[in-house]
């Protein structure tokens, strides 16, 4: 049982940048990307979760050996139990956050089902109380107006909320100062579970103190091409990526 | 014959509709004959009869404003309508009394289970005449007076023909002379000094049937300090010919009075819907019209109000939502008369495909005037690059003493806020809603639940049905 992501190309435009990647995170996993701007990070989590502007060219990703990409619709992929936190959450303006993640909750029920209003809410709140969201926020738009942090938190809410097997992070550290961090970080490491697997994608180091990875890949131009243990992040950290890429061109 | 309303039938669907033998059929065209056919039905007294053929005179000589509306008002062909068809003029009491044919009708709007739930007093018009109007007791024992236009005038005369006409003169336009000429149902309603109704009274306007106009003509007089809300549904089935659908509305609140109108309307794709709506509001009284359109063929609607007394405020709110191949052509008008008058206008219009939305707003202060206020906004949301968005505010204010503010947008659901909201499990029509509801929220938030619940589903419908 894992998420399994085999040769994986895609391209926007006719640029192609993801290039025959592989990964696998096993269910029950925490797994760490790091890697430089631009080096295809969130077009990879853009391309699970099936972004129109994105063209596959190769591969596959399946979870727990179910094909995302036989599911043409975001929807269906998310239903299947994907989810993704992403790096600049959208504005979606009037509509409030309650009705956003009920909305979500709602179209995960069978035809005819009603969401109980009243669980749903003593469920939302005590998630946003976990997460140090004041109660208030229920009643704004998503993300509209929000702070880089707000907005962060809000997708780790809805995370909570949906209860994904696999869930992907999209840079969920940036923007946040170290206390918003560590909520967050308590947000996700409450729901690691066997029956969960999740992929962190960041930039820094510091977000793998408070989430500590079972295995951490390192990504170049759109392919994994280093993997190793939580001390991998600290070598990243301490000497940058140049000596990763010498590595490579001296194996290639 | 089945009478028990099935409760499982989506009333927000009106496309049905059930063969009906009308007693009373003014037959196709129109010519004086059809008046007098219509007054002798309705057994008009001879000022009304006189009245309707003035107006007909009217209706003849003015041209299809064409020059700034749409073309399409060529397409109606006046010689192939229906301009009366009843069952008999008099609404029963008790829908027990109501045929069975247009109480079927009538169950499956859920019309019924509304009045029992939250309503003060129903008026049920199908095609051209009430079949059912009543109030509860207790509001009918404070004065008010709630029965049809033709009931008004017979049994209220000294309140009728003072205010009847007044306020949208026969000639205002093409369409109010038409509807004065063959207007028929609609409601009648009298709030006597100090009376605040708690409950909405709500008339409902079915169309039934095909070649149809429906010509309702709505007098509401609110007297010193008195307050009413009125709302108003209408539907009708889809046929292949085209059907249409001209009212007047004149609202008079007097002194200190307030009137709220809420109209939640849902033509189908084949209607002509062309209304005149206008407010007079006295000395500090409140006129507020809610209007949301969704459906029709092409609808034409600039709800007003004048604020001929000091303090008198104006509001419109509107909502339009113009699907594939549907024209909103909606706005409002506030006729500033009088100092310190304040109004506002709301107005969100949503357009889908090759849906088309037109914001038309007229704002005058005259120059001898001291502290007017306005205030407009009017919002665009396109949901494809077909779609087609026009605003022409017009603003005229003179004077140096008042102030007009004046804020538009247009908008659009991107392709990245939708991806966003699907990655969460929702379906692409579902998320598409979901923003269109979100774009109206701040709006229907202003309304009583039971419609904001009504529009909500309306939109849903409609976006499903656009998304397919
Ligand atoms: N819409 C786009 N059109 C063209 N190029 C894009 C687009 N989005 C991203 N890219 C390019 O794709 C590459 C990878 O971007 P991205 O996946 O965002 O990287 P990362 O998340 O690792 O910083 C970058 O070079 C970026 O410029
Ligand atoms: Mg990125």
């Amino acid at each position: 049982m894992s998420l399994k992501i085999e040769n994986l190309s895609a391209n926007i435009g006719d640029r192609q940048i993801l290039k025959g990647l592989n990964l696998e995170v096993p269910k029950g996993q925490v797994h760490a990307i790091m890697g430089k701007n631009g080096s295809g990070k969130s077009t990879l989590a853009k391309v699970m979760a099936g972004h129109p502007d994105y063209e596959v060219t190769g591969g596959s990703v399946t979870l727990d050996g179910l094909n995302l990409f036989e599911m043409q619709e975001p929807d269906q992929r998310a239903r299947a139990g994907l989810f993704v936190a992403f790096q600049y959450p959208m504005e979606i303006p009037g509509v409030t956050i309650a009705n956003f993640i009920r909305a979500a909750l709602q179209a995960r029920l069978p035809e005819g089902e009603e969401l109980d209003a009243v669980e749903y809410y003593e469920h939302l709140y005590k998630k946003m109380d976990s997460l140090k969201i004041d109660r208030k926020f229920t009643s704004r738009a998503v993300n509209e107006g929000f702070s880089g942090g707000e907005k962060k938190r809000c997708e780790v809410l809805q995370m909570a909320m949906l209860n994904p097997v696999y869930a992907v992070l999209d840079e969920t550290d940036s923007g946040l100062d170290i206390d918003a961090l560590r909520i967050v970080s308590d947000g996700v490491n409450a729901m690691r579970s066997p029956e969960r697997g999740f992929l962190v994608i960041t930039h820094y180091q510091r977000l793998l103190d408070y989430i500590v990875p079972d295995v951490v890949h390192v990504m170049v131009d759109g392919r994994i091409v280093m993997s190793g243990d939580k001390n991998l992040a600290h070598k990243l950290e301490a000497q940058g990526y140049d000596w990763v890429e010498k590595e490579i061109l001296a194996t290639a | 014959m089945e009478t028990k309303p099935d409760l499982n039938i989506d009333r927000s669907v009106g496309d049905f509709h059930y063969d009906v033998d009308y007693e009373f059929d003014a037959g196709t065209g129109l010519t004086e004959k059809t008046i007098d056919y219509i007054s002798d039905v309705k057994e008009d007294p001879d000022w009304i009869r006189e009245f309707r053929k003035e107006a007909l005179r009217k209706f003849n000589s003015m041209p299809m404003p064409t020059h700034w509306a749409s073309h399409d008002l060529e397409n109606i062909v006046f010689d192939n309508i229906r301009y009366y068809l009843s069952q008999g003029t008099q609404p029963k009491r008790s829908w027990d009394d109501v045929p069975e044919d247009v109480k079927r009708t009538f169950e499956r709007l859920g019309i019924p289970e509304q009045e029992r739930k939250f309503l003060a007093g129903v008026e049920a018009q199908f095609d051209s005449e009430a079949a059912y109007s009543n109030i509860k007791a207790a509001v009918g024992e404070q004065g008010v007076i709630f029965v049809g236009s033709t009931e008004g005038l017979q049994k209220h005369p000294e309140i009728f023909k003072k205010w009847f006409g007044k306020v949208i003169p026969t000639g205002d336009n093409k369409f109010s002379a038409l509807n004065s000429a063959v207007f028929s149902g609609g409601s009648f309603i009298y709030i006597p000094p100090g009376v605040k109704v708690k409950h909405p009274l709500q008339a409902y306007f079915r169309i039934n049937a095909e070649n149809f106009g429906q010509f309702e003509r709505t007098l509401i007089i609110a007297d010193e300090g008195s307050e009413v809300m009125y709302m108003e549904g209408c539907t009708a089935p889809k046929f292949e010919t085209s059907t249409l659908h001209s009212a007047v509305v004149e609202l008079v609140a007097l002194k200190g009075a307030k009137i709220q109108y809420i109209t939640v309307q849902n033509w189908s794709a084949n209607v002509f819907n062309l209304v005149t709506k206008r407010g007079l509001a006295h000395e500090e009284a409140e006129i507020k019209w809610i209007d949301c359109n969704i459906g029709s063929r092409l609808t034409m609607k600039y709800p007003g109000v004048i604020m001929k007394g000091r303090k008198a405020r104006g509001e419109v709110i509107s909502i339009a939502l113009a699907g594939d191949g549907q024209h909103q052509d909606t706005g409002a008008k506030m006729v500033h008369a009088a100092d310190e008058t304040t109004s506002n206008i709301v107005s969100k219009s949503i357009s889908i495909g090759k849906g088309r939305s037109t914001y038309r707003g007229l704002v005058q202060i005259g120059r001898h005037l001291k502290g007017c206020k306005n205030n407009t906004e009017c919002d665009a949301l396109l949901i494809n690059t077909d779609s087609r968005t026009d605003t022409y505010p017009a603003i005229t204010v003179r004077g140096k003493e008042n102030a007009c503010q004046h804020e538009a947008s247009v908008s659009k659901i991107s392709a990245e806020q939708i991806f966003y909201m699907q990655q969460r499990g929702i379906s692409e029509g579902a998320a598409m809603s979901l923003a269109v509801n979100g774009f109206v929220n701040d709006l229907v938030q202003q309304f009583p639940m039971e419609y904001s619940v009504e529009l909500k589903r309306l939109i849903d419908l409609e976006m499903e049905g656009s998304v397919g």
